[in-house]
């Protein structure tokens, strides 16, 4: 104590800025992240519990509960729900598994690497907007050529447009969401693989291991915290992801494609019910959280387990 | 051996023909955007499924070019993507220096905070965001939706520029600071200019992001005068949706700046991950 009080008055200026320092580079960051992120998040769950219609404007005021009742007798959320998890899990199978085998194909060195990485990746960078509206014109009969391969594949009876088509639409965003997503896995599982120890494939070719086992015992042990990281988030990221079914469908034929996501859109933006749609928001934020919760705590028994 | 030799070859060309079927899949829809584009109007309806058109013309371009907003909307979309970038790049920049460089209270709980912004549902945020900034003139603006865009592309650049300063040694600051530069002078003269090709990676990826967002600017914008790319070519494709030629032409210059960003950032992608990785 009697150091601290005998220390000159500079010293203390100095050590109050030293304390400061990192906070001053952090502040732009955390001023506009507060103002932007999580103030609105904390007013929208206010709107959960409020009557907010921008097309009826003196129906105002706090409603309690109303929202969430409405919810669970309204059979378009949990058509919507089923929708969500359909979409999550079939495109987040095969965007991993096609992007695991390109990442395998694209670890070996060949001529003309660098320009087919290039090429592959390029899904990635085109604009969701685009993404979607190139493939609703590819599905179209008109002017794509999809629904006539699909035809003389034995896929449709005849040539027409499976986005109209209330039990096929729902693959139209899907097909046009592993296209888009392929890359992800690619360019993350690629970058693992440039990770492990070559020492190790030595090591395992020295012994005579055959490919197959090379990938079972060296290769997918080494890539399984990532997988597991990368799995977790995409899942979050592509449940939430509304813009390919926004584009391609708007939730349509029927409501047959409407996530969870994309039917808050639809209640914000279309009919402007803003109670309602934040209402479902906590839904699926407080789903999101369970889906979290549950993964870290298998994360944690499996990891004991060892 | 012949055997083992010509295993090898059969393996090979395997290889090669699986890499050819993933070129296909990821090139075969931008071929079809730019074949349609550049097919004659009057040929849409005989040959829109043929694989090349027996005619080939620049007339949709043209028209996107001088019958048609585009042009405004491509202004408005570098604008807003321009302006998120630097901006961002620039709060990322020292936030993730702060990171690298400093030990601080509650570091951790910001970190965490950082992370659950990334896997927040956008679409919670929709509505508040409208009614809040409707009374302060930040809807149907070009500035409302600059702001909007860095704030969701900040997380992810702090991490990534984070990274890029991980990979500059402490060393070279310090001697700096001994010679008796303030830390914001070392900063600035030895550390930002080591850090200019990560610098230029993070304003690639944020660019890219913030040229195709739709939802926000879909909420936010009415005013065609202000509307970014993706609120005008949906909005023409809801009025004109037989304006097939147009509709693609209009698509393909969507693509251009995404793609020359893309080609110019995508050495660091693998790199830059690799770095991670390997950091844990």
């Amino acid at each position: 104590m009697n150091t601290l009080v005998t220390q000159p008055k500079s010293q203390k200026k100095i050590d109050l800025q030293r304390f400061l320092e990192p906070y001053l580079y952090l502040s732009p960051a955390l001023i506009i992240i507060a103002l932007v992120i999580i103030t609105p998040t904390l007013v929208g769950i206010s709107y959960a519990f409020q009557s907010i219609e921008l097309l009826n404007p003196f129906n105002g005021g706090w409603i309690g509960l109303t929202h969430f009742k409405t919810l669970f007798s309204d059979r378009y959320f949990f058509s919507a729900l089923a929708n969500t998890l359909d979409w999550t899990l079939i495109s987040l199978f095969f965007q991993f598994s096609l992007g695991l085998g390109l990442a395998l194909l694209l670890n070996r060195k060949f001529a003309g690497r660098k320009l087919v990485q290039a090429l592959v990746f390029l899904p990635w960078a085109v604009p969701t907007f685009l993404s979607g509206l190139t493939w609703a014109w590819l599905f179209n009969p008109i002017i794509g050529i999809l629904p006539h391969w699909m035809t003389s594949l034995g896929m449709l009876p005849e040539p027409y447009n499976i986005l109209s088509d209330p039990h096929l639409a729902m693959y139209g965003p899907i097909v046009a969401n592993v296209w888009f997503g392929i890359p992800f896995f690619a360019i993350t599982l690629l970058a693992a693989l440039q990770s492990v120890p070559s020492d190790l494939y030595e090591a395992a070719g020295i012994d005579g291991a055959s490919s197959w086992q090379v990938f079972v015992k060296i290769t997918l042990p080494f890539l399984a915290p990532m997988i597991a990281i990368t799995v977790m988030l995409r899942t979050i990221w592509i449940a939430n992801f509304a813009d390919l079914i926004i584009v391609m469908t708007s939730g349509g034929p029927a409501n047959s494609t409407q996530t969870l996501p994309s039917y808050i859109f639809t209640t914000a933006y279309r009919r402007l019910d803003f109670g309602y749609a934040s209402a479902m928001a906590v839904m699926l934020l407080i789903l999101l959280l369970l889906y979290t919760a549950i993964l870290l705590k298998m994360r944690s028994k499996l990891s004991n387990g060892d | 051996m012949s055997i083992i030799v010509f295993t090898n070859f059969l393996k090979s060309v395997a290889h090669r023909f699986a890499i050819l079927l993933y070129l296909v899949f990821a090139l075969f829809p931008l071929y079809w955007l730019l074949k349609i584009a550049v097919t004659p109007d009057k040929l849409l309806y005989s040959e829109g499924v043929k694989l090349w058109p027996s005619e080939f013309t620049w007339v949709n371009f043209e028209l996107v070019f001088t019958q048609s907003e585009f042009p405004t909307f491509f202004m408005n979309s570098a604008i807003v993507s321009s302006a998120t970038a630097l901006l961002t790049t620039l709060i990322a920049a020292a936030a993730g220096y702060a990171f690298c460089r400093f030990k601080f209270r509650g570091k951790l709980i910001i970190t965490g905070l950082l992370l659950v912004t990334q896997m927040f549902p956008l679409v919670m945020v929709l509505a508040p965001i409208y009614k809040i900034m409707a009374p302060l003139g930040l809807t149907n603006s070009l500035l409302g939706l600059v702001i909007i865009y860095t704030a969701f592309n900040v997380p992810f650049a702090v991490f990534l520029m984070q990274s890029f300063f991980d990979g500059i040694p402490r060393d070279l600051e310090e001697s700096a600071m001994v010679e008796g530069c303030s830390r914001f002078q070392a900063l600035y003269k030895v550390i930002i200019p080591l850090t200019l090709p990560g610098m230029a990676a993070t304003l690639g990826f944020v660019f890219t992001a913030a040229w195709s967002e739709m939802l926000f600017a879909l909420m936010l914008i009415s005013d065609s005068s202000v509307s970014t790319f993706p609120v005008g070519l949906l909005n023409f494709v809801s009025k004109f949706a037989v304006q097939w030629g147009q509709m693609m032409a209009a698509g393909v210059l969507a693509l251009i700046p995404a793609c020359i960003f893309f080609v110019f950032i995508q050495r660091y992608l693998v790199q830059g991950l690799t770095a991670g990785a390997v950091k844990g």
